[in-house]
């Protein structure tokens, strides 16, 4: 990461204003009512185009996979090292890439997650700590 | 197509570190290297397809190469495929010939990430990935192994006997670029890079460059070619993209990929000698053992502990090494092993190598092609 930090377009800018005000959603297609992540403006189901509405998540989800990374291949990590990378399913079914907020040797595929935002970069980042 | 249409000539440069080398010349190395293995004058050759250098995109690259060769061939193209590319070129290269598009195809790729630029090794995907550290592909291919280890309780020594088959492959062959063999202690006490991945599950990362000559069978008689490997199958599958959005990150599309390569080739996984099978990491071999259906998913650790995966054993793999013991290429060295397995004149030869499977695959796991080789 450089220090422009992430790129934020016409097409992702409701997604993170959506964070900075503590709220991850997801898009929903208005046609055929799929649900995805990450952003893009055609529906990967019936591929309508801009034609869906960004829906509040519940913010629960679950850890798909995670990783610990020892090696900082970005610099800007490397105070960091080691730390944890996983994929998160949202209870509503979009899956995303994250950083869990907790030790890495309590991580297990399956863990029950919620969102818990991260002021990072520029943006808020969803990050995710292990459920209540 | 099954047996019509053969790999006449293999080629390749050293593997390792070669400063100062383009990639091109090395592609024209690797090349004249395999003319000469089939015997012919590059002036037949009317079909030059690359595999596009993964460290540096060029333009119109398969036009640079074909001007290198001094050829002026109806076909050529670049394709971008991963690691799949160089097993897809080749069934390409046969189709094309089987519908009188062209002739006698090369098949080549270099690249010098080794002593030139490695840096989209650990680069994120996306900006929004590098701001989690999802850096590097040993990132998507550890969230593959972890989900490995979840669902079938694999354990570390199970991947380290993947590891440890292809160095005691790599060992004895004389082009490896890594031949210390690898002991079980010596994997587990080697650091985590993206954990549960450590080193040793790790490929090496090479200069070098391969080339194959295609033909048909009919030709090479013609031409008298020495010793011509027929194909006997060919298949591809493609999974997602995104490692994240895969519905079941241990499943990606190999077995449907070797389904259409064994039923083209009429035969089934009983019938195999020898599989040379892609592994950047160790994870990615032992699935392509589980999905073309020579063990049961989880149960690869136990195969390879009975040494049914080193030469001797039956179902020896990557018997030259490997990518984590011959050379980091992506592919055509798994290519060019199974000819010389067919041949009879591999450095670690497999008694009566009639059927040899090679997978490719590339990306993270997104895509994957199968080819058979035999007599
Ligand atoms: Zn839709």
């Amino acid at each position: 990461m450089d220090e422009s930090g992430i790129e934020i377009t016409e097409l992702t800018k409701p997604y993170w204003d959506s964070l900075a005000g503590g709220k991850l959603s997801f898009q929903t297609c208005r046609a055929c009512a799929h649900k995805w992540l990450p952003a893009r403006d055609t529906c990967p189901n019936c591929l309508a185009l801009d034609d869906y509405d960004w829906t509040p998540a519940s913010g629960r989800g679950h850890v798909v996979s995670w990783v610990v990374y020892h090696t900082a291949f970005d610099p800007a990590f490397k105070a960091r090292v080691p730390y944890n990378v996983a994929i998160v399913e949202l209870a509503e079914g979009p899956r995303l890439i994250t950083n869990l907020a907790t030790p890495n040797e309590t991580i297990k595929v399956g863990l029950a997650v919620d969102l818990a935002p991260e002021p990072r970069f520029n943006v808020t980042l969803p990050c995710f700590k292990p459920a209540s | 197509m099954r047996g019509k249409y053969v790999i006449a000539g293999i080629g390749h440069t050293a593997y390792g570190k070669l400063p100062g080398r383009t990639t091109v010349s090395m592609n024209v190395e690797a090349t004249r290297n395999a003319l000469r293995d089939a015997g012919i004058e590059k002036a037949l050759v009317d079909a030059v397809l690359v595999k596009a250098p993964t460290s540096a995109r060029e333009m119109v690259y398969g036009q640079l190469v074909s001007e290198a060769l001094g050829v002026v061939p109806k076909w050529s193209f670049a394709v971008d495929q991963g690691g799949a590319a160089n097993v897809s070129l080749i069934s390409i290269a046969c189709m094309g010939i089987e519908a009188g598009q062209c002739d006698v195809a090369v098949v080549c790729y270099a690249d010098n990430p080794r002593t030139g630029n490695r840096a989209f090794m650990g680069r994120a995907r996306t900006s929004e990935a590098g701001a989690f550290g999802w850096a590097a592909a040993a990132g998507g291919y550890g969230m593959i192994h972890q989900a490995h280890i979840a669902e079938y309780g694999t354990r570390p020594e199970d991947f380290a006997a993947i590891a440890m088959a292809c160095r005691k492959h790599g060992a004895t062959n004389p082009d490896a670029q890594l031949k210390a063999p690898l002991t079980l202690e010596a994997y587990l006490a080697a650091p985590f890079v993206v954990e549960p991945m450590r080193r040793d599950d790790i490929c090496l990362v090479s200069d070098g460059a391969a080339a194959l000559i295609i033909m048909s069978e009919k030709r090479a008689r013609e031409l008298k070619v020495p010793a011509p490997v027929p194909i006997l199958g060919f298949g591809q599958g493609q999974t997602t993209t995104e490692v994240t959005q895969r519905p079941k990150l241990t499943e990606s599309m190999a077995k449907v990929s070797a389904k259409t390569a064994f039923d083209m080739a009429g035969i089934g996984p009983k019938d195999v000698d020898a599989v040379q099978f892609y592994d950047c990491f160790t994870v990615v071999a032992m699935m392509a053992l589980e999905e073309y259906g020579f063990c049961k998913p989880g149960q690869v650790g136990a195969f390879a502990r009975e040494g049914r995966l080193e030469v001797g054993g039956d179902l020896p793999l990557n018997t030259s090494g490997g990518l984590l013991s011959e050379t980091g290429m992506p592919g055509l060295q798994l290519v060019m092993e199974g000819v010389r397995q067919v041949r009879g004149t591999a450095a670690n030869q497999v008694k009566n190598a009639g059927k040899v499977v090679v997978s490719n695959q590339g990306g993270q796991m997104q895509t994957h092609a199968t080819l058979i080789l035999g007599a």
